[in-house]
């Protein structure tokens, strides 16, 4: 097992000469790392956060830290005198210690034998969160580039400043020079704005002119677009120095560069024009806190860019998406279908063969050619099939072939489950494959199983009934099940906060949950006890889910990271870092190779499972995301959030490829039918719909163009691509389930 | 922290570090923090981006209140900024949990978690169900509002049964749409919502113009609706007329067939439950015109037939119907009210005018009657006032026999006092008189008789609580007789009456209203025989008519909760219970 960080380096352009030692104290800083935790959240830095005194401070600690060396470079590199590691401030990066290991605990993990697994990749930006990076904390307060949590040394960048009354001119200035260019810039100049104008709000505010600060926002915050409203309204309580420290969305914005894509000639003019007029304030704030991203050939339009932005730092850049992605399913194994089962018996001689020859050619087609965009068989390890499992297998294909075909003049039926008396308490529910069971996890902490069909759920016996039963029987399987406690539901105790994740293993043998108590506990369906509890997050995990192929599964909470975890490993095998929120959706890809996350950043990320790697990042979102899923093909990926629209990805071509609007609430819950014909969507409006997934990806063109630049252009066909809206009574939908004969199951707890 | 001595410990604990003073106001203020979150959850609402500051009085008074005189006003102003913004943070972070519990509505457990995130214990003490107010005092020019803490006693609360558990959790399935078509079942919402159904019928030209519900597309109007059509194929203009399907499928049918059958049937347990279905069931929209058109024809039928079993039935089902949340009966009325009326004025509803109790009929129709021009009445079609006018013209006819006379006093009776004080107490000399001939004057049809005591006794009932209301304390038998005639005397007592009744706590009137709620008939022609014609009212009639009307020029007064109680209505007259305590009929 190993477990990797991933982290980028910031491409330098925009830096400046401080990012010029990044790369030397990335390499001397995993002897750094042990002690270099203690930096993460408290070093206090009471007086004026200068550049020198944060760099005193760091000297200090290392000197402490008995990292000679390290320190050695580091006075040598900032240019500071050789006495400047007196002790006379030692007390400041003192108090560290007693906090030192709460925040080192990194899943119990030797600190330095990880840190010298980590590889810098650029392909995403990342903000290195909470607890579980205070190692990558560490390297950046050593680099001392504004990229690091450590909040005084972040906030130090803004200390320069120009004159604070004159900001109000710079931003006019700016507004007035955009609103005066050419149409076709003006939308991608616009874009600006907001970044500029939570910089120099931020700046103001850190340079204590709280009045001025105040009358900025006051003026020019009507100017953003509304999907930046809730953003702005955390900026605005933020209205002095002492409450940046620590402020989380604040942080997000100053580690992460705003990604902005801008056509070349756009960029020209901006330039030219701020040159013009000397205005550096502007400039500075772009060099150093912006990143764009230019391209060559027309500039986009208003909608384009609407679009695509919206999350929490800018669009993604280009270059993130361009790792290539297996989207391909894997190879099914073959199993030989036995034909002496009580079904086929009713069927005529001539019904055996029909039924068989679909099926092995089906089969065959997919096993003779692999498909070129699949993973590898054993790209990760998957667990070997259990008899059980082909015994499902044989069952899920049986029931495939009564499935019905379903098409735009062809809907499915839609069986709602409605819990009752839940009391508001319904947090979270997953039905199994098969349909067969349905649990629900709530806000008094437990986890209820429900079978749904007349077989009651029934436990193993206890030990010692387990002892006299005549272990040489044929019905042993049966024997062992304790027939006295069946019942149709069963409830699981052990979480110590409310249940807002919760996911069936694929043999329906397993249930997972995970809660706001931090942890997740893996249940067992044969006892109806908890196994494991699986601890790492420590703050709320907001969503859970098992591989479609069972043993691994995936996790993602508050703490802004998600994790892979196999069930036979107490501690996670990857930490999928990079988000700058809460994760609050997690998805695996059909294939298992890679797993989406959605975050209260409003962006979608994609992971690659067996690197860890982030290959995909999916701005456009304009709210925190809730739901996600993906094709059955694996090709495509849809996501729904607060601001009730669901977007389609093309995982291939990192690609936006439809938007369909007509919720008017949070989306809890998408699911594909069987075949991938209809999307289903659910909602706190109280509304199930269906959707014509089939013409949403058939219309699509994805030409080389917009391949290769990620312009999009989505026509606006929500209203047609509707194909069905069913208004429950009062009842937000939180599942929604295919059947594998496609039956839409629905579930939602009754809100009076 | 500990306690605090002075104001620089306060403004120290600020200064130091975040987490501390964080901490210290948590613990300390927290009734100020769970109170701003309120306040912050309301600013929340309106979007204002500025931010809003406590008042520097509030850390005054938490101040006192953990011991801490003479704070400084700077430490005031320092304190309250600090609080306000830590306050906004969890108000932020509750609303996540808010969003992962899948609510709308922020919770105080939501609040408990976001302190928990932040690593401070959260508040107990303020997982209610309930909304907890406010309460303010205000007194030496400063203003304070607090939570009433209620000194509970532990023995009250042990001998106090226990409550009923509350029900567990369960599951329940059912057809949301079956091949893309929702059926109507009770567990689906209404195919076409009241409120489409109002605006259909009051303001036919608004379905007219496409998009109305939604996005301003006819595509999206179409498709949004959830009538059963679903299927999603026909698009376009053919949605610019609103349908009106006048086809039943076949378990429509049935359901009409039998329902029809069980509300006119001989089992009383059937009908109970038909009325029942018809009361509650969503999907009855469509067969609407069917039930409408049952019963006018049925009322027109059985008065002619005198089949006083059968009107009662019906007129339970237009109740029912009047019941039902779902339906809106507006297009239906010109056949409803007529049948409604007949019940109410018609001469002879029974075979045996002398015996059946036909007046606990025609309470319960005019009853309706004041439901249907409370809930219906527009100035467009000025249902109240032309059923006032009808009611009026015959009641001032000097022809009129007793049983339609009965029936025109009931039906405004029923329409309120300001019709009552406007059309009924100026006729009182004049109806005593006519009543007067027939009691005390030569010998009469027993018929007649009966009908004038039953007229006697409604008008004391109705004009006895309005005159209680409108007239000055004492109370003059003189006077009485002088205003309103041979009525004057009795009037009077039941004045007197009304008047103390009043006074006395509503608790036993209260007990028999909600006894008597039924809407069904059998009950109250059982009971108003018990009580002569006190029958019971329903509290839904009860309410005011809306005071849109030509004939009640003033604002409308509420009415008496409920009669005045009808015991001794029985008492005062015993010769008129007597007779009708025979005549039960059914």
């Amino acid at each position: 097992m190993y477990i990797k960080y991933i982290k980028s380096e910031p491409p330098s352009d925009g830096f400046g000469n401080s990012n010029a030692n990044d790369g030397r104290l990335l390499s001397s800083s995993p002897g750094a790392g042990t002690g270099g935790t203690a930096t993460g959240n408290n070093k206090p830095a009471p007086g004026p956060p200068e550049e020198q005194q944060t760099l005193l401070a760091v000297l200090q600690f290392l000197k402490k830290s008995k990292l000679a060396e390290s320190a050695e470079i580091l006075r040598r590199e900032a240019g500071l005198p050789e006495d400047a590691l007196d002790p006379k401030g030692t007390d400041a990066s003192g108090s560290g210690p007693g906090l030192a290991a709460g925040s080192g605990q990194v899943d119990g993990v030797d600190a330095s034998s990880l840190l010298s697994r980590v590889t810098v990749s650029s392909s995403a930006a990342a903000q290195a969160p909470k607890k579980d990076s205070s190692l990558a904390a560490c390297f950046y307060s050593l680099s001392a580039s504004p990229d690091q949590p450590d909040v005084s040394v972040v906030l130090s960048a803004y200390s320069q400043q120009g004159d604070p009354s004159l900001y109000d001119a710079y931003y006019s200035g700016l507004k007035r020079f955009i609103e005066s260019v050419l149409d076709c810039h003006r939308a991608e100049l616009s874009q600006l704005f907001y970044p500029l104008f939570v910089h120099m709000y931020l700046e103001l505010v850190y340079n204590n002119n709280e009045s001025v600060a105040k009358a900025f926002f006051e003026k020019f915050s009507g100017d953003q677009e509304c999907y930046y409203e809730q953003d702005l309204r955390i900026l605005s309580s933020l209205t002095k120095k002492e409450h940046m420290k620590g402020n989380e969305t604040l942080l997000d914005f100053r580690t992460s560069k705003f990604v902005l894509r801008i056509s070349r000639d756009s960029y020209q003019l901006l330039k030219r024009h701020l040159q013009e007029r000397q205005n550096n304030q502007i400039w500075n704030i772009i060099q150093e806190h912006l990143y764009i991203d230019i391209f060559d050939g027309m500039p986009r339009s208003k909608s384009q860019i609407d679009a695509m932005s919206g999350s929490l730092a800018g669009e993604a850049r280009r270059e993130a998406n361009k790792a290539k992605v297996f989207y391909g399913l894997l190879k099914e194994p073959e199993i030989e279908l036995p034909l002496d089962d009580e079904d086929e018996e009713a069927e005529n001689e001539e019904g055996k063969p029909k039924k068989k020859k679909p099926k092995k050619d089906s089969m065959g087609s997919k096993s003779k050619k692999q498909d070129p965009n699949a993973p590898l068989q054993t790209r990760i390890p998957l667990p070997e099939l259990k008899d059980s499992d082909k015994l499902d297998k044989i069952m899920y294909m049986k029931e495939s072939t009564k499935r019905i075909r379903l098409g735009s003049d062809n809907l499915p039926s839609i069986c709602f489950y409605t819990f009752l008396n839940a009391y508001q308490g319904l947090t979270a529910v997953d039905v199994t494959d098969d349909s067969s069971l349905i649990a629900g996890g709530f806000a008094d902490s437990t986890v209820r199983v429900w079978s749904v069909t007349p077989k009651k759920l029934r436990k193993v016996k206890s030990a010692a009934d387990l002892n006299l039963i005549d272990k040489e029987s044929d019905d042993v399987l049966e024997r062992i099940m304790d027939e006295k406690t069946a019942s149709e539901l069963k409830i699981l105790y052990g979480h110590s906060g409310p249940v807002y994740g919760i996911s069936f293993s694929p043999d329906r043998n397993y249930l997972l949950s995970s809660s706001e108590d931090g942890t997740i506990r893996l249940w067992s369906l044969q006892t109806f006890t908890c196994l494991v509890g699986y601890k790492g997050h420590n703050y709320p995990v907001w969503d859970t889910q098992f591989s479609p192929y069972g043993y691994y599964f995936v996790s993602g909470g508050h703490d802004r990271v998600a994790r892979l975890w196999a069930t036979d490993h107490y501690q996670p095998l990857r930490i999928f870092a990079g988000h700058l929120a809460d994760i609050t959706c997690t998805r695996f890809h059909p294939n298992s190779n890679y797993v989406a996350t959605g975050s209260s950043d409003r962006t979608i990320r994609l992971w690659d499972v067996l690197n860890g790697n982030c290959v995909r990042i999916f701005t456009g979102h304009k709210g925190p995301i809730h739901a996600l899923a993906f094709s059955p093909n694996g090709k495509f990926l849809a996501s729904g959030a607060t601001d009730g629209r669901v977007l389609l990805w093309d995982i291939g071509h990192g690609l936006m490829v439809g938007e369909l609007k007509g919720h008017t609430d949070t989306i809890y819950s998408l699911r594909f039918s069987r075949d991938g014909e209809i999307l289903a969507s659910g909602s706190m409006d109280n509304t199930v719909r269906l959707w014509d997934a089939m013409k949403a990806f058939d219309d699509l063109e994805t030409d080389d163009f917009t391949a290769a630049t990620g312009h999009i252009h989505l026509q606006d066909n929500s209203q047609e691509l509707l194909l069905g809206t069913y208004m429950t009574k009062s009842t937000p939908v939180l599942h929604l389930h295919f059947t594998r004969r496609n039956l839409l199951l629905a579930a939602g707890a009754y809100n009076p | 922290m500990s306690l605090i001595h002075s104001e620089t410990l306060v403004v120290n604990c600020l200064r130091c570090s975040w987490v501390d003073p964080f901490k210290f106001h948590c613990s300390k203020l927290s009734i100020v923090l769970s109170r701003f979150v309120i306040s912050a959850m309301a600013e929340e609402r309106r979007q204002k981006q500025c931010s809003v500051v406590l008042p520097t009085e509030s850390m005054k008074a938490m101040a006192e209140s953990v011991g801490v005189g003479q704070l400084q006003e700077d430490s005031c102003v320092a304190l309250s900024e600090e609080v306000s913004y830590r306050i906004k943070e969890i108000a932020q972070d509750a609303l996540k949990f808010m969003h992962h519990g899948k609510r709308r509505k922020l919770t105080t457990s939501d609040i408990d978690n976001a302190l928990k995130l932040k690593n401070v214990e959260p508040l107990y003490g303020f997982q209610s169900q309930e909304f907890i107010p406010f309460r303010f005092a205000s007194g030496g020019g400063r203003e304070l509002h607090f939570y009433e803490e209620k000194e509970v006693d532990l023995s009250d609360i042990i001998n106090t049964p226990l409550p009923r558990v509350p029900l567990d959790v369960s599951l329940k399935a059912h057809w949301l749409s079956i091949e893309g078509v929702q059926p109507s079942i009770p567990e689906n919402p209404p195919p076409a919502s009241k409120e489409q159904q109002k605006t259909e019928s009051t303001e036919p030209l608004k379905v007219v113009k496409p998009g109305q519900e939604e996005k301003g597309t006819i595509q999206g109007k179409g498709q949004s609706t959830t009538t059963p059509d679903g299927k999603g194929k026909e698009k376009g203009l053919i949605r610019l007329k609103p349908r009106s399907t006048h086809e039943l499928s076949v378990e429509q049918q049935l359901y009409y067939k039998e329902i029809t059958e069980a509300c006119v049937g001989s089992c009383e347990a059937k009908r109970a439950e038909a009325l029942q279905s018809i009361a509650t069931d969503p999907g009855l929209y469509q067969m609407l015109p069917r039930f409408s058109t049952f019963i006018s024809e049925g009322v027109r039928v059985n008065v002619v037939q005198n089949n006083l079993a059968l009107l009662i039935y019906l007129m339970r089902m237009v109740k029912a119907l009047m019941d039902n949340p779902t339906l809106y009966l507006e297009k239906y009325l010109h056949e409803l009210i007529p049948a409604v009326v007949t019940c109410i004025v018609s001469k002879q509803l029974c075979l045996r005018p002398d015996v059946d109790n036909h007046w606990a009929l025609r309470d319960f129709a005019a009853r309706l009657m004041a439901q249907s021009c409370k809930t219906f009445s527009t100035t467009t079609n000025n249902i109240q006032s032309r059923v006032t006018k009808t009611l009026t013209k015959s009641l001032f006819d000097d022809k009129t026999q007793w049983t339609t006379r009965y029936g025109c006093i009931a039906g405004l009776a029923e329409l309120g006092a300001d019709v009552i004080k406007t059309l009924i107490l100026p006729r009182l000399t004049v109806e005593g008189a006519r009543i007067k001939a027939v009691m005390e004057g030569p010998v009469v049809s027993n018929i007649d008789k009966i009908g004038a005591e039953h007229v006697q006794t409604l008008l004391l009932k109705h004009c006895a609580s309005v005159i209680a209301k409108i007239r000055p304390q004492p109370d003059n038998v003189e006077q009485y007789r002088a205003e309103y005639g041979y009525l004057g005397p009795m009037l009077c007592s039941h004045v007197v009456k009304a008047r103390t009744q009043a006074t006395l706590q509503a608790q036993q009137v209260n007990r028999t209203t909600l006894t008597i709620t039924q809407p069904r008939p059998t009950l109250s022609v059982s009971q108003s025989g018990l009580t002569g014609s006190g029958g019971p009212r329903t509290p839904s009639i009860i309410k005011v008519p809306s005071s849109l009307t030509l004939m009640s020029p003033r604002p409308g007064t509420p009415s008496q909760p409920s009669p005045p109680a009808t015991k001794y209505i029985v008492m005062g007259t015993s010769a008129g219970a007597a007779s009708t305590q025979q005549v039960r009929v059914i």
